[in-house]
């Protein structure tokens, strides 16, 4: 099977409508990803990007509209859909019962991939998991959880990833990890979809950004663009305090890259 | 996709079974209740049941066996419900891969998984006092009864294992099917109950499966009854199995 579509968008939105009974989701959701790079999808909590993420992946059916992923309609071509794309949801959906290893190893033999072992080897090290890739995943930390989550995405290069909320319930060096494997992601070529409710995740990872309110996208821009919707920064001088970010990272001496040392007990 | 349906399901299977092994507490507790049971039945009330056969542990095997697949069920349907909770379901389903697969690996580890149980309630009735003549025809036709039994109930686990919103909810429904053998010719010849319990003892799907194993262990002819206990276990498994695909693709759109 053919995963490439040659040269369209990487997602494709048209009129997108999806209610759950009395309550409507999604409104009529227009977007266009192009291929490559990082597109936040920016919402509060309950703006239907999980609904939109799940539709785009073939797990949930559209009231209305047209959804193509790497040119392929998710309603007529599901299967190829699925070849194209992977997802990591809200939860670290690896299996705590195998080990970090067998998770990848489990992925690249659903794939079909040659030399599944090497593979997972491979993610393993790139992943800072090769240590742990023997424990169970139960064993892991929320960080290492999700990183391993990202890696079993990857199998298969697919050419769209979706990323639905990639850092909730983490902590702020956890975050860093994961932000530094999506950037590694963007720069192979891969064209990342972020669904993020914090500002600052996007304002990190995203070349594009797009806001979905009410159902709809109000906007949609680089960073700067947005920036230009605002009035002109004015210049103003004020004491520079740190950030409590600032001085969590200076107390706990981390440079955002964390070994395999972090466990839970 | 069709091309990859049994690979898919034989790494999917792998999976699952890896849950078992490494949970052989969930084979054992499987096995300890039945055991137990049968113990108390056999050691305790057994003396003054009277059932007109020589061996009371040969009489009550065939329903002892049908309580420990009943219990064991119950773990399918809580391994299911845990990858529905953990979101590994949908990290398959999103995969390109034979999505039904995903189902059909966790009803073979039920199979293998309640085998084990099986052959572990079967070792200890034959430490018990248990004995067959049976050929080898008898004991595949006994072994084809059970898998068949096996196959239906685990249809109906895979129904709250996709459906249930709880751990406990999911493991719920496998009581009344551990409590039906009870009221059945299981333990005592349905002669003596009173009239509609006996009425209902004798229709229910367990007396038919009953007697026809017990039958086939002891070298008897099995008759009708052999039909009627491959009619029940057939038709239950073909409306689970329905009824689990509705739930299915519910879940999946």
């Amino acid at each position: 099977m053919t995963t490439d579509q040659g040269q369209g968008p990487a997602i494709q939105v048209r009129g997108l409508e999806k209610s759950y009974k009395e309550l409507r989701v999604l409104r009529g959701v227009d977007l266009e990803v192009r291929r490559g790079g990082v597109f936040a999808l920016l919402g509060s909590n309950g703006a239907g990007k999980t609904t939109m993420v799940r539709i785009l992946s073939t797990l949930l059916k559209a009231d209305a509209g047209t959804v193509r992923v790497n040119g392929f309609d998710v309603a007529a071509q599901a299967a190829e859909v699925r070849a194209s794309i992977s997802l990591t949801g809200q939860f670290a959906a690896v299996d705590g019962v195998l080990t970090g290893r067998e998770n990848l190893v489990l992925v690249a033999r659903l794939r079909h991939l040659k030399d599944p072992g090497g593979i997972a080897d491979g993610l393993l090290r790139r992943f800072s998991l090769a240590e742990a890739g023997g424990r169970k995943a139960a064993t892991y930390s929320g960080g290492m959880r999700r990183r391993l989550d990202i890696a079993m995405s990857l199998i298969g290069d697919p050419p769209v990833v979706f990323l639905d909320e990639p850092t909730t319930g983490l902590d702020p060096e956890a975050r860093m990890e994961v932000w530094q494997a999506v950037k590694e992601l963007a720069a192979g070529g891969t064209t990342v979809l972020l669904t993020t409710q914090h500002l600052d995740e996007a304002e990190q990872l995203a070349d594009r950004i797009a806001i979905l309110h009410q159902g709809r996208i109000v906007v949609e821009d680089t960073l700067d663009g947005l920036r230009r919707l605002l009035p002109p920064a004015k210049v103003e001088y004020v004491e520079k305090q740190p950030s409590l970010e600032e001085i969590f990272f200076a107390v706990v001496g981390a440079d955002g890259r964390t070994p395999e040392h972090e466990e839970l007990s | 996709m069709t091309a990859h349906f049994l690979g898919d399901t034989a790494v999917l299977t792998g999976r699952t079974l890896r849950h078992v092994t490494r949970s052989l507490d969930t084979v054992i507790t499987t096995a300890v209740t039945p055991i137990a049971i049968m113990l108390l039945f056999v050691y305790v009330f057994g003396g003054a049941i009277r059932t007109g056969t020589a061996s009371y542990v040969d009489y009550m095997l065939p329903g002892i066996l049908l309580i420990t697949i009943a219990s064991g069920i119950s773990y399918t349907a809580f391994r299911l419900f845990t990858d529905m909770q953990s979101g590994i379901f949908e990290r398959f389903q999103s995969m390109p891969i034979a999505r039904s697969g995903v189902l059909w690996a966790h009803v073979l580890t039920s199979l293998a998984a309640n085998a084990v149980s099986v052959a572990a309630v079967i070792g200890v009735a034959l430490l018990m006092g248990f004995r067959s003549g049976a050929g080898v025809g008898a004991w595949l036709a006994v072994t084809g009864i059970l898998v068949l039994f096996t196959l239906a109930l685990t249809w109906i686990a895979v129904i709250p294992g996709l459906a249930a919103k709880s751990v406990d909810g999911a493991g719920a429904f496998s009581y009344p099917l551990v409590f039906l053998p009870f009221i059945s010719s299981a333990f005592v010849p349905t002669g003596t109950m009173p009239g509609p319990v006996r009425a209902f003892a004798r229709h229910q799907p367990v007396t038919s499966i009953v007697d026809t194993i017990r039958a086939l262990l002891a070298e008897r002819p099995v008759g009708g009854g052999l039909w009627t206990a491959l009619a029940w276990c057939a038709g239950i498994l073909v409306v689970a199995y329905v009824f689990a695909g509705i739930v299915y693709r519910r879940r999946i759109s």
